[in-house]
């Protein structure tokens, strides 16, 4: 097996784009990324884009030929991935195997949602749909509803309090502020997030993630190749994926994702990495309780401490191990299939020391996480410095 | 050319924000806070778009003091209109007296038409097709229960006597801008007892876009700044967005309070701005000069410059003022509000 790097990337701006179209974010964010790794559309040998659902969003199936139409790209290979909110992560990993493999070369991996083309309340409807449709979603479950199920029980089995979910949000809606890519330029207090309006109690409003629209997209090849390319090559050394129940309530545990174990320890494993060796990391905060049990099932502390490290400033960007520097779902804006891209992408930016305001020091080893539903599939990759 | 009278009315029943956050289990106080509405005028259960444009036409015909017969127009703006084929005007024209020998026609823009009725009126003085026009801007907004639109949706409506300043004056017209886009941010289809909207979307590209737009125009044609207007008023969907506008032109607060009725009384869609304006025309001094920013979703606003003349002084005392029907007022229960909406019939 081929060892893999990424040596372009590119992002469209995230937030509510109401004047650009889906086709016209995929191109600006591909358009970039070809630019980043200088190298034409000539050279691309397939493409991989993740999507949760164009088809409810924009009422448009079928987008892989359409992108590859519209980016002028085809007869090149394009297909679309799906594993709802970690669709764009997968998408990454689809391709990263296509260039390991050596049936490929030069592949693109994107990810793209275009949400705020329906109306608010349509759009929570059409993310209702990555649960359980006949054991969730029929009898009444949003999807902010079942996070708020685990933020109640890691509260009862550990002690979590608002404060520390809170500061969860204004973290990363601090770190949002330094990426101008960002969706939500906006400080937060805690008192602020926690006088924001309830979703589902114990989760506000600023503690979920908004709709957004965004694109993003890698350049992936062999990293023997990748100097060809670029002086600051990043290595994708260590790829898991792993899927769990669909329904929350089929799980064995309401305050760790399963999932989420055990991608990391396939990509732990594979990278020949441990959880203290890593320098900063993007993970999946949906919601607030989303990171706190995210960095408990990543190892980067024990089990039911998540809140307690947050609070104690550990992930901060100036932190022993950043969380998040891109501002995370919540600040960034979570444009569903774009999100596991733009986590890369991070990453990549932060390894390549060109994260600029948001810079972490002595960035070697990042970790991407990626959620799909509430659960039901977890995508982890380990980037490093090459 | 320019106002020769004016008119407002307002039915007297409210009905509390914390009312309809009561019964949809919402945050009363986020409510109030989110949207800078604390209460909102309701209809009456005998009172429709009609009603209220005769009782504002009938103002400000007495303000006008004028026979009712030598008004040669009246088009009245409302995206309530009682009938979908029957015009609401004529009704309006047969009850104040000013048929047969004149025109009339029904307009709709969403919350704008009363100032496009405006326009329409101040074309026809203007090339001497008619001595006075009468433009009103009325509704009884619909919103369906439970959408946030019913906390502000509310009723109400009011009327400007346009005509040749060859008499004594309320207020002269110096100059108006309109600007207009397809902007599809709130809409009701043919045949749908409520209108739907796009959300945050009816905020920046939709009213932010068309109010900042209109009002920088006209100020640009005029050679004017924020600091020669005495008053300002724009379209009041909420008491947030007109504060915010009015801060981003560069007005100060004390320039828009006198003309900012939403917080009391909610959206009264067509009847909005030409309320605000009454509002102000109930206290200003001659000289002083007032710019009015309609706004109707679809999408578009129309700007105004009045400068005001002597003959307010007098004229203002001729008819019940805005804070007449504010002062006036009767509180109702959701239940209540429900009937006299016929959202509950019998």
């Amino acid at each position: 097996m081929r060892r893999v790097a990424v040596v372009g990337v590119g992002q469209t701006k995230f937030g509510e784009l109401w004047d650009t179209s889906f086709r016209q974010m995929i191109i600006e964010a591909g358009t970039r990324a070809l630019e980043d790794a200088g190298i034409s559309g000539e050279e691309i040998d397939a493409m991989y884009v993740g999507n949760m659902s164009a088809g409810q969003f924009i009422r448009q199936e079928h987008i892989a030929s359409l992108i590859a139409d519209h980016s002028g790209l085809a007869p090149v290979p394009c297909t679309r991935v799906e594993a709802a909110c970690a669709s764009g992560a997968l998408a990454l990993r689809e391709a990263m195997v296509a260039v390991a493999s050596g049936m490929h070369d030069v592949v693109v991996a994107a990810g793209i949602e275009k949400m705020t083309d329906v109306i608010a309340e349509a759009g929570q409807e059409m993310l209702a749909t990555v649960s359980d449709q006949e054991w969730e979603a029929f009898v009444g479950a949003t999807f902010p509803s079942l996070f708020a199920l685990m933020a109640r029980r890691h509260m009862h089995e550990f002690g979590t309090t608002d404060e520390q979910r809170a500061l969860v949000a204004v973290k990363n809606h601090h770190n949002a502020c330094l990426n101008a890519y960002a969706q939500h330029h906006v400080e937060l207090t805690v008192e602020r997030v926690l006088q924001s309006p309830m979703v589902s109690s114990p989760l506000r409003m600023m503690e979920c993630a908004s709709l957004t629209d965004g694109a993003a997209c890698l350049i992936l090849v062999p990293l023997e190749e990748a100097r060809k390319y670029t002086d600051t090559p990043v290595e994708i050394a260590g790829s898991g994926q792993a899927s769990d129940t669909i329904a929350l309530g089929d799980r064995e545990s309401l305050v760790s994702l399963r999932a989420t174990r055990e991608a990391a320890r396939k990509a732990y494993r594979m990278a020949r990495v441990e959880p203290k060796q890593v320098d900063l990391a993007e993970v999946h905060d949906s919601t607030t309780i989303s990171e706190i049990m995210a960095i408990e099932d990543l190892g980067f502390c024990e089990k039911g401490k998540g809140g307690k490290i947050t609070e104690e400033g550990m992930t901060a960007i100036d932190g022993p191990l950043p969380v998040n520097p891109s501002g995370g779902l919540e600040g960034r804006g979570h444009p569903i299939g774009a999100t596991g891209i733009a986590q890369a992408l991070e990453i990549v930016l932060q390894l390549r020391g060109e994260a600029g305001k948001r810079q972490v020091k002595k960035a070697e080893v990042g970790l991407t996480h990626t959620v799909g539903g509430s659960g039901g599939t977890a995508v982890v990759h380990l980037f490093r410095r090459r | 050319m320019g106002v020769v009278g004016y008119g407002a009315y307002l039915p007297r029943y409210r009905l509390k924000t914390e009312e309809i956050a009561r019964i949809w289990g919402a945050d009363p106080k986020q409510m109030k806070r989110g949207l800078g509405v604390e209460e909102k005028a309701v209809a009456g259960p005998d009172e429709d778009t009609v009603t209220i444009s005769v009782e504002a036409a009938k103002n400000a015909l007495r303000r006008g003091g004028i026979d009712p017969s030598l008004v040669g127009a009246i088009y009245v703006g409302s995206e309530s209109h009682p009938y979908a084929v029957k015009p609401t005007a004529s009704i309006v024209a047969e009850a104040v007296g000013a048929v047969p020998e004149m025109t009339a026609a029904d307009l709709e823009f969403a919350c704008k038409a009363g100032t496009a009725g405006v326009q329409a009126c101040m074309g026809m003085v203007e090339a001497g097709m008619i001595r006075y026009g009468l433009a009103i801007g009325a509704d009884t907004a619909q919103s369906s229960p439970g959408d946030p639109l019913e906390y502000a949706a509310a009723a109400g409506g009011a009327a400007l006597l346009i005509g040749k300043l060859d008499g004594e004056a309320v207020a002269a017209i110096e100059a108006t801008y309109s600007y207009t886009t397809d902007t599809p941010d709130f809409w009701r289809r043919d045949m749908h007892p409520y209108p739907r909207h796009g959300g945050r979307f009816t905020g920046r590209p939709g009213y932010f876009k068309h109010t900042l737009s209109a009002a920088q125009g006209l100020l640009r044609r005029l050679g004017l700044t924020p600091r020669d207007f005495d008053h300002a008023v724009f379209h009041q969907p909420n008491g947030r967005f007109p504060v915010e506008v009015a801060r981003e032109l560069g007005f100060s607060l004390s320039q828009i309070r006198t003309g900012l009725l939403s917080p009391k009384i909610g959206n009264t869609y067509s009847g909005a701005t030409l309320l605000g304006l009454a509002a102000i025309f109930d206290r200003a001094k001659e000289g002083e000069r007032i710019l009015a920013v309609s706004y109707g979703s679809g999408a578009g606003s129309d700007a105004f410059s009045f400068i005001v003349k002597e003959g307010i002084e007098r004229k203002r005392e001729l008819a019940p003022k805005v804070s007449d029907y504010l002062e006036n007022k009767v509180y109702i229960d959701y239940a209540t509000y429900c009937k006299f909406t016929r959202k509950l019939v019998r």
